[in-house]
């Protein structure tokens, strides 16, 4: 299958801290990647980069045959196509649940109003959360919440989907039915790339891990090898903690 | 009775403590009240001091009295609990009715009881009280400036039709609000200057100067409100912007404006300003005053709704880039509601000081109605008039300011979509 997403040599630094040590990984369409690691490797910075929320510095990212550079005039076209989900939701708390889905259908691929609405409530309901479509983002649990991020980032039907630590706020009984979602969502063929420290979902889901440790890729390996025979140390000790 | 020590009043005696306090109390009222109104000192025969202390004195004392904690009568609990928990709250209580009761009176007499309404000369004005004979009499000025009188129904339909406009936007169905408000932003203020200013179909030219009164307080306040308010927002987007050209811009022309007093500005947009333009071309005076303004309160608008901008958390903003949304989509559809929202309250701020600084045009000899008032109260014929008019002035500035104010708390409690 065709490669979506190339990283070549990537390197990025906040001022002089050097976060993303020649990073190099290669996403093929349909495959899903869970990335972990431990906090302040640069799991999320890396995510961010694919789209563009952080700049890199130095190399290549390569993104459905557009390379992202500084001067790119159609990123906002390549984020059209690049889904986001985020550790805190991040909905729009001035919109209802619908409106938040339908907003960017509407203004930036300029659909009509009633097929963006039809597209969100079918994705509303893909999540299970059609019966909430009228209500504000403030009246809704965590896990209602992140479902409905999740319904917003399809309703732009994305190629790539991106989660950034989508359970990580969330209150542990409401972690599953966010996980259960985005399972539903991998078994119908998107490509992902997930940062998470939830190794269920990992080992159900993912083709491959990668472990990040201060900027770097430490390891890459297929599921099943990651946690059966990790490579690295770092790794046997990251997983022996978390398991 | 045993226990019973007058200063520490206890639950055993609760009938007599109360029957004392009560006593007390009421004698510090009979105090206030002759002092007031009968013209008697009855406590006169104690030192100065004391005796204009008296019924403070008194009362706090009865009010300790009656200061007994779970005495199990509910209303006196509720007493002691809300304005009588201790000492120094007993006091600013009783400070307090015994200041009303001293000064609101007088109040009440020169405003009403003992103030003239008839008549139509000075003379006519023989109590003691408000002289409303003068308002009453310059009340065409006060409204109109030096319109002429035979005009006057221009000015009159030009705000008829923009209440109705109002009224029609509370009235009619949310389809066609928004071209009801567009209509009141674009077509109705050319109408309304048409219509004023006059020179078109038939109707009198009418020169600028001669407008005056309520009427341009009104003018000016909204043409500068309609129009700060977008110049703000952009000045604040561009000082958060990420191209140096634009930020710097911003924020140099924000620190300008906010460093220097309006009545400066106003001088140099009535002086200054005309030296600029090429000779020949010729701009009102009332627009250069409306412009002066409008910028000046544009830096305060562009500092608030900054405010706003910055209390929205980043994940706003990385949502938003993430559906692909350009910087303008990024901010209109997502950035600017919520951030204006935040600061209804500062922006309502800036509205009110906007009309309250409006009299401040008379540097330029416009006159408004301050500023008319200003002109009144100089006229030989009603001399000695100054507080009536300013506190005729103070009334309805407070009555615009007041419904504005309003205004704003019933918007910030309609766009709430908090739980």
């Amino acid at each position: 299958m065709s490669n979506i997403i190339e990283l070549k040599n990537v390197n990025k630094w906040f001022d002089k801290f050097q976060v993303l040590k020649e990073i190099n990984l290669t996403v093929t369409q349909q495959e899903k990647i869970v990335i972990c690691g431990p906090s302040g490797s640069g799991k999320s910075t890396l995510i961010r980069c694919i789209n563009r929320l952080e700049e890199h510095q130095e190399g290549q990212i390569i993104v459905d045959g557009n390379e992202i550079s500084e001067d790119t005039k159609n990123i906002e076209k390549i984020r059209a196509e690049v889904g986001m989900v985020f550790q805190q939701f991040n909905l729009f708390p001035h919109l209802s649940i619908l409106d938040n889905c339908t907003l960017a259908p509407i203004w930036v691929k300029k659909l009509p109003k009633k097929k963006a609405e039809e597209i969100a409530m079918e994705n509303l309901k893909r999540v299970q959360i059609e019966d909430q479509a009228l209500k504000f983002p403030g009246q809704l649990s965590g896990g209602q919440q992140q479902r409905c991020a999740l319904a917003r980032a399809l309703c732009m039907e994305p190629k790539i989907m991106l989660f950034d630590e989508p359970t990580s706020a969330l209150d542990p009984e409401m972690i599953k039915e966010v996980l259960d979602a985005m399972v539903d969502l991998a078994k119908a063929g998107m490509t992902m790339i997930v940062v998470t420290h939830e190794m269920g979902f990992a080992k159900e889901v993912a083709d491959n891990m990668i472990f990040m440790d201060e900027g770097r890729i430490v390891e890459k390996a297929k599921t099943n090898d990651f946690f059966a025979n990790p490579k690295s140390d770092r790794t046997k000790l990251f997983l022996s903690q978390i398991l | 009775m045993n226990n019973f020590n007058i200063l520490k009043p206890n639950k055993e005696n609760l009938n007599s403590f109360i029957l004392i306090g009560t006593f007390f109390i009421t004698l510090s009222f009979i105090d206030i009240f002759s002092n007031t109104f009968l013209d008697l000192n009855i406590t006169g025969f104690l030192p100065n001091f004391l005796s204009y202390f008296s019924p403070l004195i008194i009362g706090v004392f009865g009010l300790h009295l009656i200061r007994i904690e779970y005495s199990g009568n509910k209303f006196l609990d509720r007493i002691n609990s809300s304005i009588n928990s201790n000492f120094f709250n007993s006091v600013l209580t009783l400070f307090i009715i015994f200041v009303l009761i001293k000064y609101i009176p007088p109040i009440l007499n020169w405003f009403i009881f003992d103030a003239d309404f008839a008549g139509s000369t000075k003379q006519d004005c023989t109590s003691e009280g408000a002289c409303w004979v003068f308002v009453k009499v310059w009340l065409k000025r006060f409204m109109y400036g030096m319109y002429p009188d035979a005009e006057q129904w221009r000015i009159n339909i030009a705000f008829l039709i923009l209440f109705v406009s109002i009224g029609f936007i509370f009235l009619l169905p949310q389809k066609f609000k928004k071209y009801i408000i567009l209509y009141l932003l674009f077509i109705y203020p050319i109408i309304a200057l048409n219509l004023i200013s006059g020179g078109v179909f038939g109707l009198k030219w009418i020169e600028t100067g001669a407008w005056g009164g309520l009427s341009l307080t009104l003018i000016v306040s909204a043409f500068a409100l309609i129009f700060c308010f977008p110049v703000g927002m952009f000045l604040a987007m561009g000082r958060r912007s990420d191209l140096p050209a634009i930020r710097y811009c911003s924020i140099g022309f924000i620190e300008l404006w906010r460093g220097v007093p309006l009545i400066t500005v106003l001088f140099m947009s009535a002086v200054m300003f005309p030296m600029f333009l090429p000779d020949g071309t010729f701009m009102d005076k009332l627009m250069r005053v409306i412009i002066a303004i409008t910028l000046f309160e544009a830096a305060y608008m562009a500092e608030v709704i900054r405010g706003g901008l910055q209390a929205l958390p980043r994940g706003q903003y990385d949502a938003g880039k993430s559906l692909g949304m350009g910087y303008w989509r990024l901010h209109f559809l997502i950035i600017l509601p919520q951030a204006l929202k935040l600061v209804i309250p500062g922006i309502a701020n800036t509205f009110l000081a906007l009309v309250k600084d409006t009299p401040l045009i008379f540097v330029v000899g416009l006159l408004e109605l301050a500023g008319m008032i200003g002109l009144a109260k100089t006229n030989p014929k009603w001399l000695g008039m100054a507080a009536e008019g300013y506190v005729f002035a103070g009334l309805v500035f407070w009555v615009i300011c007041y419904a504005m104010s309003r205004y704003s708390q019933n918007l910030e409690k309609k766009l709430s979509t908090e739980r």
